[in-house]
């Protein structure tokens, strides 16, 4: 597609209004006529304004960058967690995915550890508790050390980096039937784990996230609804990687305590 | 991060972490350890599963190897120990994979559905208000729930009809399979409900089989094809068998008619080892 050749389309939208965590939600019937051009935040955004200009209260809804790295917007679009394109986040969602007279049901991200703060926006603070568990690593701070000088081979760094590519929007866990954050920790364990910077506390770390993950959410069952709606496409090969290290972390862990 | 604001993180965890048992037990405190139990008992039971289907295939070759192959199975050991001790240690050790198995998921289940605003009663399956896409998970993955306990409560009717005899009363005759198989298997909603179970099993294979080598970390890019053809392959071959026993009997293939011994515990039984001798 090229220029601006959009044409306009309308659609009705069912959005989920909730006045905040405690108050009960349900869907609310708005049309919108919005050009194919714009992005689908663009078109919550042009609602908003109607809203606004109707003295109604705007739709919460997040989002930062919108250019698919930060990981802040994410909703329910139509049952699938950022909606119906692969590997792409709300915000690089164009209207253009849609047709004239679509019926687009929004819902914010669900699972009983991102309860709703108010509408589309949901409290994911748990991936940041599961982050932080993880702790730091062991680097020499100091001088700048020269480029290189330690050496990463290429198939870890590789995969180490599809695994950094992870943007915490929390879409795997919104996807998942069981509510399970495997696919997200997985990304950051694997990370970590492949490098050789993070080495030195692979397995404290991968223990502690884990089991801060399993405080949150639920029990994976390897639908692999995750990876498909993830924006970054992580794969379930992180989650197996895990699974490994966390047994062998709960092994080393513990013989080695007498020495920690 | 929200480190500026009072309470760290605003949202409670969800489940409460108890005191950590001692290794290795600590593992089965955990999702993550209770799937590899999950999936190390899963292997197990599928060993079982195919051993017995393989087993049973004796059926086909008449009522006395039929007779042969159960006194095997009470004779493994050989005279070493007293006869069917060991037997009675498969059957324990089975019991102990059953039950962990079905503890896990249970257990597990619990957890996930606790871990969704609002979840079904049964599958633990997450549930949207506005209705939900599935694009990855099959069919398999997510009745596994549903599958799992039809699997139980087969087994527990299985026992009772062809180990305990419960509904053959006075036709079921211990030591002679081929006759209760024919007795029970002839009678066509039985062979349905067995049909039901094993489709039922064949189906919670495919996705389990596939699924334990996520959950034991078995995965390498170059062979990870190989995971599903292997799963398809297994839970195939355990339908084809188990099918035919039930289907093949309805056909009339498993029959008395051809016997030509009588049919009964003492003088059936040994009537049916002389033919085996003689064979
Ligand atoms: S793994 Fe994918 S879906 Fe999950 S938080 Fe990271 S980027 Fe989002
Ligand atoms: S707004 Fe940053 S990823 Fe969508």
């Amino acid at each position: 597609m090229s220029g601006s050749n959009g044409t306009t389309i309308n659609v009705t939208l069912k959005v989920w209004r909730q006045a905040g965590p405690d108050a009960p939600g349900g869907f609310e019937v708005h049309q919108q006529a919005i050009s194919t051009d714009a992005s689908f935040l663009e078109m919550l955004d042009q609602l908003n304004e109607q809203l606004n200009d109707d003295g109604n209260e705007p739709v919460a809804f997040e989002s930062d960058c919108r250019e698919g790295i930060c990981g802040t917007c994410g909703v329910m679009i139509n049952g699938r967690a950022h909606g119906p394109q692969k590997a792409t986040a709300t915000c690089q969602l164009h209207m253009r995915e849609f047709r004239d007279g679509d019926e687009i049901t929004i819902e914010p991200f669900r699972a009983a550890g991102f309860p709703v703060v108010r509408d589309l926006a949901v409290d994911r603070s748990p991936l940041d508790a599961i982050i932080e568990s993880g702790g730091y690593i062991s680097v020499n701070a100091g001088a700048a050390s020269d480029a290189n000088l330690t050496p990463v081979p290429k198939a870890a760094a590789d995969t180490a980096f599809d695994a950094a590519a992870c943007i915490g929007c929390g879409a795997c866990v919104a996807a998942c039937p069981n509510s399970a954050a495997q696919l997200f920790t997985s990304a950051k364990i694997g990370h970590l784990g492949l490098l050789p910077q993070g080495q030195a506390e692979r397995w404290s770390r991968t223990e502690a996230m884990v089991e801060t993950m399993e405080e949150f959410f639920g029990s994976c069952t390897n639908h692999g609804e995750c990876s498909e709606a993830c924006p970054k496409e992580i794969s379930l090969d992180f989650i197996a990687f895990m699974n490994r290290d966390y047994l062998k972390a709960k092994v080393k862990n513990r013989s080695l305590a007498g020495q920690r | 991060m929200p480190q500026t604001t009072g309470e760290r993180y605003r949202v409670a965890p969800v489940h409460r972490r108890g005191r950590e048992w001692p290794f290795p037990l600590n593992l089965y405190q955990t999702a993550v350890g209770r799937k590899w139990v999950m999936a190390l008992t899963g292997i197990g039971l599928i060993g079982f599963v195919v051993a017995h289907m393989i087993g049973n295939l004796h059926v086909y070759e008449g009522p006395a190897r039929m007779h042969e192959y159960a006194e095997t199975l009470r004779t493994i050991g050989g005279g070493l120990v007293p006869k069917g001790t060991v037997l009675w240690l498969l059957r324990a050790g089975l019991l102990a994979m059953f039950v962990l198995h079905l503890h896990s998921a249970i257990s597990l289940a619990r957890m996930s559905r606790a871990s969704s605003e609002q979840a079904g009663l049964v599958s633990g399956a997450k549930k949207y208000p506005g209705g939900r896409d599935h694009v990855a998970a099959t069919y398999a993955s997510r009745t596994m729930r549903w599958t799992g306990p039809i699997i139980a409560l087969f087994i527990l009717y299985h026992l009772a009809d062809l180990t305990w005899g419960w509904w053959l009363d006075d036709d079921f005759v211990p030591g002679d399979p081929y006759h209760n198989v024919a007795e029970s298997l002839g009678n066509l909603p039985v062979a349905i409900l067995y049909i039901v179970a094993n489709v039922a099993l064949a189906w919670h294979i495919f996705h389990g089989a596939w699924s334990m080598f996520q959950s034991l970390g078995v995965n390498n890019p170059r062979y990870n094809h190989l995971r599903r053809s292997l799963a398809t392959l297994v839970a195939g071959l355990i339908l084809v068998g188990n099918l035919s026993f039930p289907i093949l009997t309805q056909a009339g293939l498993i029959t008395e008619d051809e016997r030509s011994c009588p049919v009964g515990e003492v003088i059936g039984n040994a009537c049916l080892a002389e033919q085996a001798k003689d064979h």
